[in-house]
């Protein structure tokens, strides 16, 4: 895709740090606020894609060397290895554990394995949606 | 966790590292790594023996799946460890062999992963009590066995050979899986050791004996017993290690292994002995007359190990018998029967692993198996000699070769099989010591084809490629150490006798009693003595007159019936599918919707008019504010609006206006999470149109004839009305309990506020994990379909 728009340009570069840190909030307070590995996958693989849309993909592919093929595949990993490692303390498949931990700087703080799983979902996600839409943007 | 269960995990975890590894190491082979795995196994199992030996067993277990009873539960018995100790012993051995006989230039990592995915899925399908869990491993050893049966895919006999393998064996994996639930709903237990201790009362039961034949389709499909066997020779394109382990000594014999296992179950009945007996006769003769006509070495080896196979599976049909009488005399008259087939597994193990190094030594050094070319090779390869004569005269039966003992045992076995006042056999059992003996002429010719026509005879230097050398060292340890027992278990069978195979005996024939015997070679002058005579004096009378009546073959067509019948169901099978398919599958996406519609609409309006839940209760409905009804007529307009678009892009628009309209209703109905995902799908939905936007044809309006205008329309209103009338009577009807108490402790049990969340990561994780699982694999085809649609030629031309 050849399009070459300096204003598309420099507000992408703004915006694209907006929803990247909207994305990563919404993917860690899925926990307790609207949010989660879903969503939070999809934002940022929007983002990605407004990269895409407003810098042509060899730039991109450059500046970010990431296989997303790999990601989404190192996404379901993740997530499957969440799922067994429980079973490796004796609890069954796919249980999750939670504590609550006190933490330098944001006091008692719950940390649960649950985010484990959700990042491997919001992975997953991020890989297949930018991959889908790459490989029909190249497609000749 | 017990080390039993890390003795299973540890091949997969070995599996997984070799890719990490292999870029690191470089140089060296990684086979020598590898190698440590099996042989750390086997010392840990040859520890076992005193345990087992003892009389005890080793049993431990892990909850996999508590609320369905499914169990990671490990079980260890003489049959186990006897398995066990063959696939760590022979893996490695074949790893050591292995490492020599491979070029550099395979692709080595893949190999061994593949090897050791082997490993640690057969000895899941040795050690398991559970029958889920069994039928897991057991599906793996078919996959581990497709991958190497494939490994040199460039080959077009390797894919067609790794195909053919896979479907019969996971065809009789299925069926096998139907028996085991089959079991599980007659006693209620997946667990094996449970299912003997309560099978009495259910023999009478409508699916005993519907179960007894599923497992045993599993059972014969994979030890390739008759008329399944047509895969095992294909599988001979797989490399000779890989033939050596997977398709001799391991692998092949999970069937014979599950019918040993079956047999407190099923045996005692008359359909088992007559099945599992005559299945295993007619296999050990059909094998051991193809093999005769073999010219490839390999192939000749496969059908001799199709043959093996059938003896091993008749003696255990025959030692089932023994169930029957129990503690009574007759018990161990007949069980020693299942002696010899656990003897003679561990010998045939020995001698066909030798047999199949020695054949691969052959090819490695001298460029053929073809035996029409070879010939005269004692001059060349006179160590290699001395391990194919081991072998052979081992198989053929002769005295000084464990193959002798077991063979003698063969006969006795069938001679009291003849005389077994059950099961009709006063009229019939007269077949079994025929057959075994016709067999066993067969056996005694193609073994001395194997060494005569191979190593003696006349040299033909101009037939072959290169000069034949002798082996190197490091590929002929293996076959030496194999020969070496083959040898050291004639002279102390007992060693092997007491300490294993009667462990072993108590498991498979519970209350029987004396039925493991001491094994001699002398027992004076009687009938088996007798028949082995006569199979060496006719075996050499056959042998010597091959050329003459090897004419019998050609009567019987080339290629027989079962090969054609799998191919012709194979090729019919494709015409017939695609053709059903290209009937519905038109291209034209109208026709689609219609398809999905219509299922729809039968399927939910259908079941709603059935169960009688069109009811309606308006009674506690909120009040309608005006923005609710302002924005849901801004969705009606658009919705209308599109079916008179003129552009593409109005029609995207307007639709885009239905999705975020949707959103803004997910807000004022204060559900934030699918408002989310709603908004950013319907902008990742657009941006995906605009990419597509290049590659769609001209926006032309669709010229369709009234009576299809009709039909569409019936379908378009309907589809709405039913969405409608399942809107409105949700609220008044309640055909099921609410699921929400489920949901009640939800912040106590996953700490999590948002409980949106807590279903999807928590309390229905396993749907969220199987549906990343299914994006992932969708947007691998998405992937392939574009980027790999060019590659149809490479292909092609990458075929030899």
């Amino acid at each position: 895709m050849e399009i070459n728009d300096v204003i598309l340009k420099t507000v992408a570069k703004a915006v694209v740090l907006i929803i990247f840190t909207f994305g990563i909030y919404l993917l860690l307070s899925g926990h307790n606020e609207p949010g989660g590995g879903f969503i939070g996958g999809l934002v940022l693989a929007s983002a990605f894609v407004l990269m895409f849309l407003s810098y042509d993909s060899e730039t991109v592919s450059d500046a970010i060397p990431i296989d997303f093929n790999k990601l989404s595949a190192f996404g379901v990993l993740l997530a499957l290895s969440s799922a067994i490692i429980p079973m490796f303390f004796g609890q069954a498949f796919l249980n999750q554990s939670f504590g609550y931990f006190d933490l330098p700087i944001y006091g008692k703080t719950e940390l649960a394995t649950v985010t484990i799983f959700e990042v491997g979902i919001a992975l997953t996600v991020i890989g297949v949606v930018v991959n889908i839409i790459l490989s029909i943007s190249e497609d000749e | 966790m017990h080390f039993l269960i890390l003795a299973i995990l540890i091949p997969f975890l070995a599996a997984a590292c070799i890719p990490f590894i292999h870029r690191r190491i470089g140089l060296i082979n990684i086979g020598w790594l590898v190698l440590a795995v099996p042989l750390a196994l086997f010392i840990v199992f040859v520890f076992q023996i005193p345990v087992i030996s003892s009389g005890d067993t080793i049993s431990a277990s892990i909850e996999w799946i508590p609320s369905l009873g499914i169990n990671f539960s490990i079980f260890a018995d003489g049959l186990s460890l006897i398995l066990a100790l063959l696939i760590t012993g022979m893996g490695t051995l074949v790893i050591l062999y292995s490492i020599y006989y491979l070029s550099p230039r395979d692709s080595l990592p893949h190999f061994y992963a593949y090897l050791l995915l082997f490993m640690g899925a057969m000895l899941g399908v040795v050690l398991t009590d559970n029958l889920l869990v069994l039928y897991v491993f057991w599906e793996l050893t078919s996959i581990s066995s497709f991958l190497l049966i494939a490994f040199w895919y460039h080959r077009k006999n390797s894919r067609v050979g790794a195909q053919k393998s896979l479907l019969i064996t996971v065809f009789g994996g299925f069926g096998m899986l139907a028996g085991f639930l089959m079991l599980h709903s007659m006693t209620g237990s997946y667990s094996i050791r449970e299912i003997i201790s309560v099978i009495g009362q259910y023999t009478d039961h409508s699916l005993y004996y519907p179960a007894l034949f599923l497992v045993l389709l599993g059972a014969f499909t994979k030890s390739a017993q008759f008329p399944f066997h047509i895969w095992l020779p294909d599988a001979m394109e797989a490399p000779t290690p890989v033939s050596a382990y997977l398709h001799s000594a391991t692998m092949v014999k999970a069937g014979i292994y599950l019918v040993a296992r079956f047999t407190p179950i099923f045996g005692g009945t008359a359909s088992w002995f007559w099945t599992v007996t005559l299945v295993g006769l007619v296999t050990l003769f059909w094998g051991a007359f193809c093999a005769v006509r073999q010219t490839d070495l390999k192939a000749l080896l496969a059908y001799s190990t199709v043959s093996q196979l059938g003896l091993i599976m008749s003696l255990f049909g025959m030692g089932s018998a023994a169930l029957h009488f129990g503690a009574e005399p007759e018990g161990a008259i007949y069980g020693l029967a299942t002696f010899a087939a656990l003897f003679h597994l561990v010998n045939h193990s020995t001698f066909k692993g030798a047999l199949f190094m020695v054949v691969g030594i052959i090819d490695h050094q001298v460029g053929t198996r073809d035996i029409r070319r070879l010939g005269g090779l004692i001059a060349f390869l006179p160590v290699t000699l001395t391990f194919a004569v081991i072998g052979s005269f081992s198989m053929a039966g002769l005295p000084l070769f464990n193959g002798f003992l077991s063979k003698e045992m063969f006969f006795t076995a069938s001679i009291n099989a003849a005389g077994l006042p059950l099961f009709s056999a006063v009229s019939w059992g007269w077949i079994i010591p025929v057959v075994a003996w016709t067999a066993s002429v067969l056996t005694f010719a193609y073994s001395m084809i194997l060494v005569f026509q191979t190593f003696f005879g006349n040299y033909h230097p101009k037939k072959l490629d290169k000069k034949p050398k002798e082996a190197p060292l490091g590929m002929l340890i293996s076959p030496a150490i194999l020969s070496i027992l083959i040898i050291g278990i004639f002279f102390a069978p007992n060693l092997l006798g007491d300490h294993l195979l009667k462990p072993a005996m108590a498991t498979l024939l519970p209350g029987v009693v004396g039925a493991a015997p001491h094994i001699s070679a002398w027992h004076g002058i009687n009938t088996e003595l007798l028949m082995t005579l006569g199979v060496f004096a006719v075996g050499a009378v056959l042998y010597a007159f091959l050329r003459q009546w090897k004419k019998i073959y050609g009567i019987l067509p080339e290629n027989w019936a079962f090969n054609v019948l799998y191919t012709n169901f194979l090729s019919g099978l494709e015409r017939k599918s695609s053709q059903i398919t290209s009937s519905y599958m038109t291209g034209h996406l109208p026709h689609y919707f219609t398809y999905i519609f219509m299922f729809f609409i039968i399927a939910a309006g259908g079941s709603l008019l059935l169960s009688g839940g069109l009811t309606f209760d308006f009674a506690n409905d909120a009040p309608l504010p005006a923005y609710e009804v302002l924005l849901a007529i801004v969705m009606m307009i658009a919705a209308v609006a599109i079916l008179f678009a003129k552009s593409r892009l109005t029609a995207i628009l307007l639709n885009g206006v239905l999705g975020y309209s949707i959103a803004i209703f997910f807000v004022l109905f204060r559900a934030p999470d699918l408002a989310l995902t709603q908004l950013v799908i319907e902008t990742v939905t657009t941006a995906l149109f605009l990419l597509s936007f290049y590659h769609l044809p001209e926006w032309q309006k669709e010229k369709s004839s009234k009576k299809t205008k009709i039909r569409n329309a019936v379908i378009a209103i309907s589809g709405g009305l039913t969405i409608t009338l399942i809107a409105l009577s949700v609220n008044g009807t309640r055909l099921f309990d609410s699921i929400s108490s489920y949901y009640e402790n939800s912040y106590e049990l996953t700490g999590g506020k948002n409980i949106v969340n807590a279903i999807l990561g928590d309390f229905r994780a396993f749907d969220t994990l199987l549906e990343s699982l299914v994006l992932f694999i969708a947007g691998l085809g998405v992937y392939t379909l574009i980027r790999l649609k060019g590659g149809k030629e490479t292909r092609k031309n990458g075929d030899q």
